[in-house]
């Protein structure tokens, strides 16, 4: 249905654009599913490495700490677009194929990974160091130690910091648009290359579910920090000075 | 009541002050008069209303009901000259409450400076003046943090003689203070008392009481129980509540010497 | 893997395009950012939801969404900006979102004595507010703005989106120009590495020299 253009008052354009915008909603949501995936692969990425990460800089020793921290310091150094564009050009380069969804989970989650590895390594430093004593004087080892007194309280101690990265990391998956992947904003892009006419229907469109994909998952991760609330277990910091947090 | 001093020299009058927080009334009733240079000290046990009195006095609480006079002015319901209001009556918190981002003697002078518009140097000079009255002209460029809570104390004195003031109103001004400290602010306090400054203090200071005031009210659960002169209070109070507090105090707090 | 010295004078260009677009958004967030706290704390319902409304929109949303509504959506709507106009705007508005709640949180912090003290020497409200609060929340304050403009550094990379030749443009022309992307855009991390360091040295030592004893960031021992 192609837009009348001529003899309109802008107003009443304005009104028919954000009309025509509704046959494109479907495609436009399914686009979002995308975006979800990939929030969900660099998370992981972002969790398991920012975990290892974090254990290297606490119990690595000088060496093992210090390349840690260089690799915390430049992944939360060099913008992410960049690294959008190393993982996936990169191998390209040198003959490897690689998908864009790949490319930008990899990218995106060892970026997640430096600022995760910042948060586990606050919280495993904040519980005190007596654990640890009381735990090896009980003999046990300093890897079951650390498995079974040291992380289950890290981990909980930091469900706020995690959750704040995973509600601002949700919007960096936008980012990925610019290695190809076909998420929600390259999908509005094409909607609108086609008709110009659309691009802010398209693109309120797209802010809107943004915001529902924030107030839900902030909500749904609230959630998870009172179920996994431990009276007394608290960082440092935490409540109203906790929200002094970075965005993306 | 004080019935050598005729109600035109008093400085401060109180009428049926009332206060209440939620279901709680914290205020009942009070009603009192201060006469100029008198120095009048509050006792009572905790939580019965003698921070909200002082804080319902200068409005940084509003009360419920009940009037204030400032000399002859009625304070309680014009809001309009609030500010003005408050730049006659000092207060001096009980954790100092010293502006943390200034020294010493930016906090003394920056009322005069930007409440009364005095000139930078004249504000100065004037500050200067008032920390050397408070022993503490060394220490003027000292922060908050590099002073000892008594030292603090004292500054936060002259930031509120700085500004003349009809009379100043002390809310445990030693309370938060640890012991070997409380003997300096108690000494400023009195040095105030003998230049005939108005003082209504609320205090557990025995001593200080016992030596300086002219008048001491006993409060429990915000009605003013008793009232009189020290020598009185302390040796023949009326009241069986008073005379219990008074025992109980001076076993916890011991006697203070001067 | 082929490094080319000729690339080092556009990519220095194309930094200078970045610092450029950086400091003069963080410049109008701070200004506006400062107005939405007040608002928000000292403002009445209306004000205070308004702010809200506003902080919300630009947290919850990305930031290709907001730019792209200002480059492409405006248009539409008979409001044509340039390039680097609707990279400022965009980015200063987002920015000053983030900067809002960073500056309320300062505010906040202060403690409550700090005004009652000023109040009990007759000061008014505005002027207990100028000359006690903000110059403590501003203190306060300072760790998470040198955050955000370190952010904002890398952020600033997505205005080659709408063709402005800021470090990641410039990158980006060069690596598609000569399909030597992965070498190009590892010179290109190293600029914002250099940038992002020296950055970071200088804001600290502003701290350092803006500290007053006993006014640490929350949390801080006197």
């Amino acid at each position: 249905m192609p837009l009348r253009s001529s003899g309109q008052t802008r107003e009443v354009r304005i009104i028919d654009s954000f009309v025509a915008i509704g046959r494109y909603v479907p495609m436009l949501l399914r686009a979002s599913l995308i975006n979800i995936e990939l929030l969900f692969a660099l998370i992981l990425i972002g969790f398991f490495v920012g975990t290892l990460v974090a254990l290297c800089q606490v119990y690595g020793g000088r060496l093992l700490g210090t390349i840690a921290g260089i690799y915390e310091w430049v992944f939360r150094s060099v913008p992410a677009l960049v690294l959008l564009f190393l993982f996936y050009f990169g191998p390209s380069q040198f003959g490897l194929y690689i998908s864009s969804f790949l490319a930008a989970s990899l990218a995106l989650g060892f970026r997640s990974s430096a600022y995760q590895s910042q948060i586990f390594r606050g919280a495993i430093q904040s519980i005190a160091s007596g654990q640890m004593m009381a735990a090896r004087s009980l003999g046990m080892s300093r890897p079951r130690a650390i498995r079974t007194v040291i992380l289950p309280q890290a981990f909980r101690l930091a469900i706020p910091g995690w959750s704040n990265e995973f509600s601002s990391v949700v919007k960096d998956t936008t980012l990925a648009y610019a290695v190809g992947l076909n998420e929600i904003m390259r999908s509005a892009r094409i909607i609108y290359d086609r008709q110009y006419q659309l691009a802010m229907p398209a693109l309120i469109g797209v802010a809107l579910v943004f915001l529902v994909m924030t107030y839900a998952g902030n909500g749904l991760l609230g959630g998870i920090e009172r179920r996994f609330r431990i009276p007394g277990l608290q960082m440092p910091g935490q409540g109203r000075e906790g929200e002094l947090i970075r965005r993306k | 009541m004080n019935s050598s001093v005729g109600s035109d020299a008093a400085v401060l009058r109180v009428e049926d002050l009332h206060k209440r927080y939620g279901s709680e009334e914290v205020l009942c009733g009070v009603s009192f008069s201060l006469a100029k240079g008198e120095t009048m000290v509050v006792i009572g046990p905790s939580g019965t209303g003698k921070s909200t009195l002082l804080r319902c006095i200068n409005h940084l609480t509003p009360p419920d009901h009940g009037r204030v006079w400032l000399e002859r002015t009625e304070i309680s319901h014009h809001r309009a000259n609030l500010n003005r209001i408050r730049a006659q009556i000092g207060f001096v918190f009980q954790d100092f409450n010293l502006f943390s981002h200034l020294t010493a003697l930016g906090n003394v002078r920056i009322a005069p400076m930007k409440v009364r518009g005095m000139s930078r140097r004249d504000a100065t000079a004037l500050a200067m003046e008032e920390l050397e009255r408070v022993g503490l002209a060394a220490k003027a460029d000292a922060y908050p943090a590099e002073l000892s809570g008594g030292q603090q104390q004292r500054v936060s004195i002259a930031r509120a003689l700085a500004m003349a003031p009809k009379l100043i109103l002390f809310d445990e001004p030693t309370s938060a203070l640890d012991p070997e400290l409380i003997g300096e602010v108690l000494d400023v306090m009195m040095g105030l008392a003998r230049d005939g400054m108005t003082m209504l203090v609320v205090s557990h200071e025995m001593g200080f009481a016992r030596s300086v005031a002219d008048e001491i009210v006993f409060m429990e659960h915000g009605r003013i129980v008793e009232q009189g002169p020290p020598a009185r209070m302390f040796t023949a109070p009326e009241h069986p509540r008073t005379a219990e507090f008074l025992r109980k105090i001076s076993e916890l707090y011991g006697e203070s010497d001067e | 893997m082929t490094f080319d010295w000729r690339w080092v004078a556009p990519l220095a260009q194309g930094l200078l395009l970045t610092a450029e677009i950086t400091s003069t958004c963080i410049a109008i967030g701070i200004v506006l950012g400062v107005l939405l706290s007040l608002g928000r704390v000292y403002g009445r319902r209306f004000v205070r939801g308004l702010c809200a409304v506003y902080i919300q929109f630009f947290r919850g949303t990305p930031l290709l969404v907001q730019l792209s509504i200002v480059y492409f959506g405006l248009p539409t709507w008979g409001i044509r900006l340039s390039q680097f106009t609707s990279a400022i705007l965009a980015l200063g508005l987002n920015t000053a979102a983030y900067q809002a709640e960073y500056f309320r949180g300062a505010i906040q912090a202060v403690r409550g004595g700090q005004m009652l003290a000023a109040r009990s020497l007759g000061m008014s409200a505005p002027q207990a507010i100028r000359w006690v609060i903000l110059p403590q929340a501003f203190r306060l304050v300072i760790p998470a703005w040198s955050n955000e403009l370190i952010l904002m550094i890398k952020y600033s990379s997505i205005v080659f989106s709408i063709a402005l030749y800021d470090l990641m443009g410039v990158g980006k022309k060069i690596a598609s120009r000569e399909f030597r992307y992965f070498e190009v855009f590892l010179v290109v991390a190293l600029f914002y590495l250099a940038l992002v360091f020296i950055v970071s040295q200088a804001l600290r030592a502003l701290e350092r020299r803006v500290r007053v004893p006993g006014l640490g960031a929350p949390g801080e021992a006197r």
